[in-house]
């Protein structure tokens, strides 16, 4: 699946199916500080991931 | 999994209440939060009006939207901050939300408006971005409120926000910020009242708001946030709570409760005489100019800041940041 990260922006690209808190686990990413969009919706920790998915996994810590 | 309320599919799991919901019914929690926040801390009457103090960011918006949503009058106010690409883009997150809810929105530009900008505020006057910055988005929002006779002033803090500023401010025991640590900072001698409505909600929670709404943010950082410790308090909080959630809501809610109360003495006595600046009027705590006349610390800043040359935002960036910039930019 293509993963697009922010904060920079950058994408990586993951093999094979996942569930989101298998991912971020995966990537070193706080389930508290991220949010997994795909299609423009939300996918809940226990989503499932395909191979073929795009996924953004937006930061939410605001440092102001 | 399920939404915890109507057992449809959810779309976010919040560890904190031990439960999913959909989106719906995500909604439901945040306005719920929010409502509970302005009742129990007394903020606003049902006929206020009310200045938004927006970023672009989705706190801001959020509060905003929810505001706006239950029925309050509201006018947005973005402040142009001169901080490169980041200020141009966040302005513009500013005006598409206030055009498509068709809601009123004042724009103030440091640069055009007083004749400097953050970058050079900071370089000029030597101090760190972080500062010159809120010093000055301060002292705007104050003025524009009284000026506009808005009831009162709100900003996007949420409960990230105030138990990381509760936890720096706990590292040092500095009494006097804790006892003004509060939701609702009460209008004084010419400060409007300042409500801060999304306490009760996390960030991840005022993000996902954003999302199912459809509301578009900025999403990057701004270039100054940077090895801020602030956002160092916020990881330090964030594992935590990953080991035990809801420990950052129990630990700023807690401190509302049962601490704030026993420091209320001390932020009474720190209702003390206030003076006029000589140079804008506004009310400041008597700070005094070579000249014998009393001037407020913007006022101070900004006679610095305007005889500097601009200073272009990569000068203050981190040599990191600007290396992400850099290869952002790349593409
Ligand atoms: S991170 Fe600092 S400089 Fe940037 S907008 Fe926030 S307070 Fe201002
Ligand atoms: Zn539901
Ligand atoms: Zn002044």
């Amino acid at each position: 699946m293509r993963v697009l990260l922010r904060n920079p922006r950058r994408e990586i690209t993951i093999d094979g199916r996942r569930r989101v808190h298998a991912l971020l686990n995966e990537l070193g990413l706080s389930r508290e500080a991220h949010l997994v969009i795909r299609n423009g919706e939300l996918v809940p920790g226990d989503g499932e991931l395909n191979d073929d998915d795009e996924i953004e996994i937006r930061p939410v810590i605001s440092g102001g | 999994m399920k939404c915890r309320t109507c057992r449809n599919p959810a779309i976010i799991d919040l560890p904190r209440h031990n439960a999913n919901f959909c989106a719906e019914h995500l909604q439901q929690l945040c306005r719920r939060q929010v409502e509970k926040a302005i009742h129990d801390h007394r903020m606003f009457e049902p006929t206020d009006h009310l200045l938004v103090a927006v970023s672009g960011g989705k706190d801001s918006l959020a509060v905003w939207d929810i505001l706006h949503e239950l029925g309050y009058r509201t006018t947005g106010l973005y402040i142009a901050l001169g901080i490169g690409e980041y200020s141009h883009e966040s302005q513009t997150f500013a005006e598409d939300f206030a055009a498509r809810r068709g809601l009123p929105l004042v724009i103030e530009s440091l640069r055009d408006d007083h004749g400097f900008d953050v970058p050079t505020a900071a370089r000029a006057t030597g101090r760190v971005p972080c500062s010159a910055c809120g010093m000055s988005k301060r002292h705007i929002f104050d003025r524009v409120a009284r000026d506009g006779g808005y009831d009162a002033v709100v900003t996007g803090h949420n409960l990230d926000d105030e138990a990381a500023v509760l936890f720096g401010n706990a590292l040092r025991w500095d009494v006097e910020y804790l006892a003004r640590q509060l939701p609702l900072l009460p209008a004084r001698g010419g400060f409007p009242r300042k409500a801060k409505p999304l306490v009760r909600l996390t960030e991840r929670e005022t993000a996902a708001w954003c999302i199912v709404r459809g509301i578009d943010y900025i999403v990057d950082e701004c270039p100054m946030a940077a090895g801020n410790k602030h956002l160092a308090y916020k990881q330090a909080l964030n594992l935590i709570e990953e080991e035990s959630p809801g420990a950052k809501a129990s630990y700023y809610l807690g401190f509302l409760e049962r601490m704030a109360p026993l420091l209320s003495g001390l932020s009474a006595q720190q209702a003390d005489e206030l003076a006029s600046c000589a140079r804008c009027g506004s009310p400041t705590g008597a700070e005094t100019a070579t000249d014998g006349s009393t001037v407020c610390a913007f006022c101070r800043l900004s006679e610095k800041a305007r005889g500097h040359e601009p200073v272009p935002v990569e000068m203050l960036m981190s040599k990191s940041a600007r290396r992400a910039a850099a290869k952002e930019a790349r593409g």
